[in-house]
């Protein structure tokens, strides 16, 4: 666990930093520091291991306070991955690779095994062990720097921008490698960008920061659903906003209210003169609570028109339904395997509240592609001044 | 020419390795003051520009003057040549290092420290190699320097091939003249070849490759 309490570093000529941080990092957790340049995140992030010295507070490794330790020793016990990759040149790719464990003086075949494994772990053929770097891409060379970060098997891994200079292909590829090790390997990493695609995407919780504080500390959900302030939102963008929206909204948001309903004591008669009038092709049977308890469709009403007078005779009574506040990707899903039509939306006493159909979905789609323009229209005009999604609602 | 082989044959052998001697042991004395000052220059950078101004100022010195002084602190011989040359190879050796040291690139630096190496392991596995072929150039400039400089440690009675030039000037014997200067001349270019092998092969196999 890392703890920072009161940190703050201030810079000589009094250029505050990092001011008053507080935060608890559980193990195994991926961290993403994520601010502007002059934020103070890759101060944080190089506190931790004493590359940089707190002006004051406290940094708690574990309970330990780490300005009592030595800090060459707390250095070899946390990984370090800097965005130049910093590879030594003069070094075959094997003693790159070992570095720290070479400095911790580990026995040459164990230091070997290290290196062999993890080189395998990132894909990387075994011979590349005897080259130099710079017979390497700047991906490969990436690699290296990232599994020389674990050679010496540290429980921290910091990374400081690691794969900022890389072609955005070769960056998704070491994004999901690091983010997979990380999973794999339960290792706590502490990742500074300034890409929020990337803190996105690698994040388990996200440490955004201003001007040397932390505005908002929270899980890339959370922080989409609600962000601190109109910093945090200007951060993540308008787009990734907008795309976020179908993941955290619930069917509340888009289902129809109140949708056509009979009791089942109606006759069949009475049905088709509901759904002529109403235009529909189908019905929820429901009871004098509401409760949802089936549903009836034109062509079996016309089948069965001879047979029986009450649609409680001929109603489907297995019916799929959502409840209330169910996310709406979820439902997605559910709309598009399975064929549906629609879905009905019950409440936590099973009933019927609403319905969501294709068409409510073809809207959502329309707003998370058209949505951005409309707005830009409205902000054009003068006398619009209602923003759609607001008005939506 | 054969003639002068006949003459002198043994005594330039002789005076060809009193050279050689001499500007060795000032080259090698200079390098091993200049390279650790050197290093240590960049761990106090406020002292480096005093000494390195210091070294620029005994550089100055005319070289014949610089000999003379040396004889009322070690008299006359080998001695007083010797520490004269070592003071001229310092401000080429220190400079260098110095600057070689200071142009390493500063991510390794960030990279080996926060990967916990200490100070001298530092210097050691990341600032002396990738300096080395800047340090080892300095070093070959003040080999050809100092093996030049050696003729004039004759005037103070070190010997060396210095003493045929001042004899021949003495004597107005012009083949004097060329037989000492010959070899001074074949001497600095061995030297200047034999070290330039030397930086080749302490450059790392990478940056050559870069180059």
């Amino acid at each position: 666990m890392i703890e920072f309490k009161n940190v703050s570093k201030v810079y000589k000529g009094g250029k505050k930093a990092v001011n008053n941080v507080n935060l608890t990092f559980n193990d195994g957790e991926f961290i993403v520091f994520i601010g502007t340049s002059g934020s103070g995140k890759t101060t944080s992030m190089r506190m931790i291991n004493r590359m940089i010295e707190p002006t004051s507070g406290q940094i708690l490794i574990n309970g330990e306070d780490i300005m009592k330790r030595d800090p060459v020793q707390l250095r070899r016990e946390i990984g370090y991955v800097i965005q130049q990759i910093g590879l030594m040149p003069h070094m075959t790719i094997y003693d790159n690779i070992v570095m720290v464990p070479k400095l911790l003086k580990w026995p040459e075949d164990k230091q070997r095994e290290s290196a062999e494994r993890l080189l395998a772990k990132v894909d990387l053929p075994k011979d590349f062990l005897t080259r130099y770097p710079a017979e390497l891409s700047g991906g490969q060379q990436q690699r290296i720097g990232v599994i020389r970060a674990l050679a010496a098997n540290q429980d921290i891994i910091l990374m400081d921008e690691p794969f900022g200079a890389l072609d955005p292909i070769t960056r998704d590829a070491l994004q999901e490698l690091v983010k997979e090790l990380q999973e794999e390997m339960g290792k706590t990493f502490i990742f500074v960008t300034h890409d929020m695609d990337e803190a996105l995407k690698l994040a388990d919780r996200i440490v955004i920061m201003q001007n040397g504080e932390v505005v908002q500390f929270d899980t890339p959900d959370n922080i989409l659903a609600e962000p601190a302030n109109q910093f945090v939102e200007d951060f993540i963008g308008e787009d990734r906003l907008i795309q976020a929206r179908p993941n955290i909204q619930t069917v509340d948001q888009v289902m129809i209210k109140n949708p056509i309903s009979v009791t089942p004591g109606k006759s069949l008669s009475e049905a088709i003169r509901i759904m002529r009038d109403k235009r529909v092709d189908s019905l929820f049977v429901t009871d004098d609570a509401g409760v949802l308890k089936g549903y009836v469709d034109i062509e079996r009403i016309d089948r069965n028109r001879k047979r029986a007078t009450s649609v409680g005779d001929i109603m489907i009574d297995k019916v799929y339904f959502v409840r209330e506040g169910t996310l709406l990707r979820d439902t997605v899903q559910r709309i598009l395997k399975r064929g549906f039509k629609n879905i009905p939306v019950v409440d936590n006493k099973g009933r019927l509240i609403g319905l969501v159909t294709r068409t409510s979905l073809v809207d959502v789609v329309y707003d998370t592609i058209w949505g951005e323009e409309e707005e830009e229209l409205a902000k054009a005009s003068v006398f619009e001044t209602t923003i759609p999604e607001e008005s939506k609602e | 020419m054969a003639d002068f082989f006949a003459t002198n044959g043994s005594d330039l052998l002789l005076k060809t390795w009193e050279h050689l001697y001499i500007s060795a042991f000032a080259l090698a004395l200079g390098v091993i003051v200049a390279v650790p000052l050197g290093v240590l220059l960049t761990r106090f950078e406020k002292s480096a520009k005093f000494i390195i101004g210091l070294a620029t100022i005994l550089q100055t010195v005319p070289s014949l003057a610089l000999l003379a002084l040396m004889i009322p602190l070690f008299g006359v011989g080998k001695v007083p040549a010797i520490v004269a040359l070592f003071i001229y190879s310092l401000l080429p050796i220190l400079r260098n290092t110095y600057i070689g040291m200071n142009g390493v690139d500063v991510n390794l630096r960030d990279a080996g420290k926060g990967m916990g190496m200490t100070n001298f392991q530092m210097i050691r596995n990341v600032e002396l190699p990738q300096a080395a072929p800047v340090i080892m150039a300095g070093i070959r400039l003040s080999g050809v320097y100092v093996i030049s400089w050696a003729a004039l440690a004759s005037y103070i009675g070190a010997g060396g091939l210095g003493d045929f030039i001042f004899n021949g000037l003495n004597l107005f014997i012009p083949s004097l003249i060329i037989g000492g200067t010959i070899p001074v001349t074949l001497l600095a270019l061995l030297a200047d070849f034999g070290l330039g092998k030397l930086e080749k092969k302490v450059t790392p196999r990478t940056v050559q490759e870069n180059e």
